[in-house]
């Protein structure tokens, strides 16, 4: 079929676009910029509800969409319009006329030591989500190896929902991941006490809720509804978290072993590039703008482009492959007009 | 030289007599309202001072370089201070020539005010002396450079970049009349001695304009009103210059004695703070200077709109104006008559009527006293406390030097005052200053250190403490180095520091972190740099201000600052690193962290 | 109000929405509109050096405004340092210090 269509970002948004494409008889192009596929999940360990392994959707979505084009550690250096196409040139020095471009370009995890009061990269005790998730699947990390594990908290919203973070957006995900890992936590360290710092908890999702109740009841996990605004290190290493117990009323402090900071989920700095070189617009929160928020998320206001996944504000796994499907059925209908 | 009238009096005197007899009876009253307001402690300062020779020294050199020569205006741009001294010291030259003249040709009517004004009119030149040549060429020369200085200062209203100024202030209408008024007496003046050269006699100027004149206008009957214009353009001037901008005349030389005996702003309206409001040109070098005029909205909140609105009563605007401000003293820094813009706005805060008035007396310190008697106590204060790295770098730095020291709130404490000062609740700042300054005494310890800049302003200015010696982390380190108790290893990266501006132009400290950062790498400097470095724009100074208010401002000192593209900016101050983190596009650090990251254990 | 029956009779703890009066508190979100932007995450209080001492707490001074209990509120005020911590932590970006001399500005103790 000599339709090009380009998909920018090989992650699971890109592969499950991909593999639909694939099916309705067309062989699009995937440009990843990173040396694997899968994105960030491919990074992860688990995924909440079930638990599913990570890597399971992930190599099942790469064996599926095995039959696209696909180069990795390869940007989009220059892109521009053409009629009815889209001129793009790769920075391996390729070069395509593509007459649809999909943009699942996804986010980027926010930069936890840019909030600085809570210490990443100051104080040894402290990590990220990922950083956690990397230490699911390797089993590898100082911070973890170097410590007695008696007390773990981990602070919601960290980057997300802050004006002063320049972020104003809510993450979405970061609520139920981190009491996904606090159950991982207690699986690893049953002695442990865990405490999740929150704001509010947004458990939206299907079992979410459940997820949330067993973590309370089955897991002893302990909620404190105040937001963390303040950590200091001890002579020996561990933390000190100062937050207020809003529902008390009170300060609470509490010495913990390790903090992990679930890091929100902020724009592709890689967003406003490309926008600018094809001239779609971004949204206030940085991310692409969608033609319509409820009824058109994966059109652009431009013909031929599209966008699916992370690209156009936070979601979460399912919500991405439900996105992939729908504009992989778009751009089908968008050939066939 | 003669006399050619009998009662050396013409009627055309009037209007410049009743003009200098309203300003002199004005200026008085004011200048003894002025000192009558002053707390009688400054009082009798100023008087002491005025019979100090030191200080009277002091005073009339300051006079002469500031009110007359403008060497302030010269080292900013020349051109401005070419328009600004041509017209001060041309004019004073004039009078002191035309004086000088009277008292040689006519020495009984020495005694009549306006008789060296209006010399020419009344004599006659009987034969060219010597004397009266020199004295005429100089009368004309100073003349000239009056009226070039007009021209100047006509090009500036149209074009004021060309004086180096981006942006100046919209007169009043009164600042209208005045500056017409003072526009059109030299030129007028030129007129009428021109028209009287053949009698009176003249030089370059008068007799070459006089012979232009004679061959078209040779009736002597056009003396008169010229003359009369004259006088009438001096009367307007001087009737008018109490209402105008022009009042920072007469201010300025009451203003200079008054700083130079130490005096500060007291009242919020009176003695100092009104000398200082009065002495205001309305230059508008303020106007550029303010870290918020990047927005156009916040122009009408500089320093020279506060003196206009505190001169107009306004007190809604007033409120605004004063609440606004960032407090980063870059006005008061740049100001060539020294009005005090970020002074006079704490004392407008201060004015305030407030229901309810926080009191500490409660708070006991006893938990805060530090156990073991330290030399060094390290108080990280509140800001420091949100930024960990300066913290940590600070301690780890205190370690390898091997320094003896204690935290003085490892487990909170108490604010040091200067926000609440800035917010001008004084009797507050001071409740929490005897708290501190009972544990600082009670430690024992002989050097305080801080890190924040804001902290250490009013531990420097306000605190009294006794023996004990107060220093700024930078000053510390410095301090450290050059003892040898620190090695700090050369690397290759460009550094490029911010000067805080409590640190800077609050405290005068600007050496000591520049040679601390040329021990690390290489140093580069701010577009604007020391006294004139752009505030952050998160300074606590402002009360108003909302956190998106501020960005712009944050944009825009980032931007100053990366001019000579450092890899690194690094400041002193944990408020300014907070802002700058925020929105800068490279490395933001606080100079322990560059020197802990750069130094080994001895 | 007396012993009726052996039940002590006190006035009712119940917040009335319907009969609070926020005039006041009107006034203040004219003068600062941060005041009803507040989302009580508790980063002020938390922070707050003066909350050691007193019990201040800008969340709840805010929430006693708002729902009309001002005593409570004019009680913590009186410990505020003023600061700046809370500017620096609130995700929200209200300016507190503003707020808080506005609320000293217009509200009395008694």
């Amino acid at each position: 079929m000599k339709d090009n269509i380009v998909i920018v970002g090989g992650g699971i948004a890109g592969l499950e676009a991909a593999r639909q494409l694939l099916k309705l008889g067309y062989s699009p192009i995937i440009v990843e910029k990173e040396d694997h596929l899968g994105g960030h999940v491919a990074k992860w360990h688990c995924l909440f509800p079930d638990m599913t392994p990570a890597s399971e959707i992930v190599s099942g979505l790469i064996e599926a969409a095995g039959q696209a084009n696909i180069f990795l550690n390869t940007e989009i250096s220059f892109m521009n319009r053409l009629k009815d196409s889209y001129n793009i040139m790769l920075s391996n020095g390729v070069s395509v006329i593509a007459k649809v471009v999909l943009f699942t370009t996804g986010f980027s995890v926010f930069d936890a030591s840019r909030k600085e009061e809570y210490g990443y990269g100051v104080y040894d005790q402290v990590m990220t989500n990922s950083d956690l998730e990397q230490w699911f699947n390797t089993g590898k990390d100082q911070r973890i190896e170097n410590a007695d594990m008696n007390a773990v908290g981990f602070v919601h919203c960290v980057g997300s929902r802050d004006e002063k973070a320049r972020n104003p957006q809510c993450s979405k995900v970061c609520c139920i991941t981190a009491v996904k890992q606090a159950i991982e936590m207690k699986k690893r360290f049953p002695d442990a006490m865990i405490y999740c710092f929150y704001m509010d908890l947004r458990m939206f999702g299907k079992k979410y809720e459940d997820f949330y109740i067993a973590a309370q009841r089955d897991f002893g996990i302990r909620f404190i509804r105040g937001r963390v605004s303040e950590v200091s290190e001890n002579i020996d290493g561990r933390v000190i978290v100062k937050a207020e117990d809003t529902l008390a009323g009170k300060p609470v402090k509490v010495t913990l072993d390790l903090l992990v900071l679930m890091a929100g989920m902020v724009c592709n700095p890689d967003c406003g590039s490309l926008a600018g070189m094809i001239s779609i617009q971004t949204d206030t929160d940085g991310f692409f703008k969608s033609r319509d928020n409820i009824a058109d998320i994966t059109s652009s206001m431009k013909d031929g482009i599209y966008f699916a996944g992370a690209c156009t504000g936070p979601k979460t796994v399912p919500e991405t492959l439900a996105e992939a499907r729908s504009a992989a059925l778009e751009i089908h209908t968008y050939i066939n007009r | 030289m003669r006399e050619r009238f009998l009662t050396g009096y013409n009627d055309f005197v009037l209007p410049f007599m009743i003009g200098m007899v309203f300003i002199l009876t004005y200026c008085i009253i004011a200048m003894i309202r002025i000192i009558a307001q002053l707390p009688k402690e400054d009082r009798r300062r100023f008087f002491i001072s005025l019979v100090t020779p030191k200080t009277v020294a002091k005073n009339i050199k300051d006079i002469f370089c500031d009110c007359l020569l403008h060497v302030k205006l010269w080292k900013r741009n020349k051109l401005l201070g070419y328009m600004h001294s041509s017209i001060a010291f041309g004019w004073f030259m004039l009078i002191v020539v035309g004086h000088i003249e009277v008292l040689l040709y006519t020495p009984h009517r020495a005694k009549l005010f306006y008789y060296p004004i209006f010399f020419r009119y009344f004599v006659a030149e009987t034969e060219s002396t010597m004397k009266g040549a020199v004295l005429f060429f100089l009368m004309d020369f100073f003349l000239l450079v009056v009226l070039s200085g007009i021209a100047l200062a006509i090009i500036k209203r149209i074009r004021s970049r060309m004086f180096g100024m981006r942006r100046t202030t919209n007169p009043s209408f009164l600042d209208l009349v005045g500056l017409y008024s003072l526009w059109s007496i030299f030129p007028l003046r030129l007129l009428a001695e021109g028209f009287t050269a053949d009698i009176s006699g003249g030089s370059f100027l008068t007799k070459s304009l006089n012979h232009v004149f004679t061959s078209f206008l040779s009736d002597h009957a056009n003396m008169l009103p010229s003359w009369w214009a004259y006088s009438c353009a001096l009367g307007i001037f001087f009737c008018v210059l109490p209402f105008t901008r022009y009042m920072h005349i007469p201010s300025e030389i009451l203003l200079i004695p008054l700083r130079n005996a130490g005096i500060r702003i007291h009242n919020a309206r009176k003695g100092l703070a009104k000398a200082q409001v009065y002495s205001c040109p309305s230059c508008g070098l303020c106007i550029d200077a303010c870290p918020m005029g990047v927005q156009k909205a916040n122009i009408r909140d500089t320093t020279v709109y506060l003196n206009r609105q505190i001169r107009r009563r306004n007190e809604a605007r007033i409120e605004e104006i004063s609440d606004k401000c960032l407090l980063c003293g870059k006005c008061t820094a740049i100001c060539p008559v020294g009005v005090e813009g970020d002074k006079l706005r704490i004392a407008q805060r201060s004015i305030r009527k407030y229901g309810i008035n926080p009191d500490y007396s409660g708070i006991d310190t006893s938990s805060m006293r530090t156990g073991k008697a330290g030399k060094v106590l390290y108080y990280a204060g509140c800001m420091t406390s949100l930024t960990p790295s300066i913290r940590k770098s600070m301690e780890s730095l205190l370690r390898k030097a091997g320094v003896d020291y204690e935290l003085m709130d490892k487990d909170g404490s108490i604010c040091c005052g200067r926000p609440m000062w800035m917010a001008g609740r004084f009797d507050q700042a001071r409740q929490m200053m005897e708290k501190n300054t009972a544990i600082i005494m009670d430690s024992g310890a002989d050097t305080l250190l801080l890190t924040c800049p804001i902290c250490y302003r009013i531990f420097k200015e306000k605190y009294r403490l006794d023996g004990v010696k107060v220093v700024h982390h930078t000053e510390f380190i410095d301090g450290l180095i050059s003892e040898g108790r620190l090695k700090v290893e050369h690397g290759q990266a460009k550094y490029v520091f911010h000067d805080p501006c409590e640190l800077g132009r609050g405290c005068g400290i600007y050496e000591q972190p520049r040679n601390v950062l040329l021990r690390a790498g290489t140093l580069v400097e701010a577009a604007k740099n020391r006294k004139e470095s752009i505030c952050c724009g998160g300074s606590v100074g402002s009360l108003t201000l909302g956190f998106d208010k501020r960005k712009p401002m944050t944009e825009n000192a980032l931007q100053n600052l990366t001019c000579a593209s450092p890899d690194v900016i690094v400041t002193a101050c944990p408020l300014c690193l907070d802002t700058f983190r925020r929105y800068s596009d490279r490395k933001v650090e606080d100079i322990a962290e560059t020197i802990d990251r750069n130094t080994s254990i001895n | 109000m007396g012993n009726i029956f052996g039940f002590n009779i006190s006035p009712s703890s119940t917040v009335n929405l319907d009969n609070i009066d926020l005039t006041l508190f009107d006034r203040l979100h004219e003068i600062e509109p941060d005041a009803w932007k507040c989302m009580s995450c508790g980063s002020c209080s938390a922070t707050c050096p003066a909350g050691r001492f007193s019990g201040m707490s800008l969340r709840k001074v805010l929430h006693n405004l708002q729902r009309g209990k001002e005593k409570e509120a004019v009680r913590m005020l009186k410990c505020c340092m003023l600061c700046g911590k809370c500017n620096i932590v609130c995700p929200r970006g209200i300016n507190t210090r503003h707020l808080i001399l506005s609320i000293c500005k217009l509200y009395k103790e008694d």
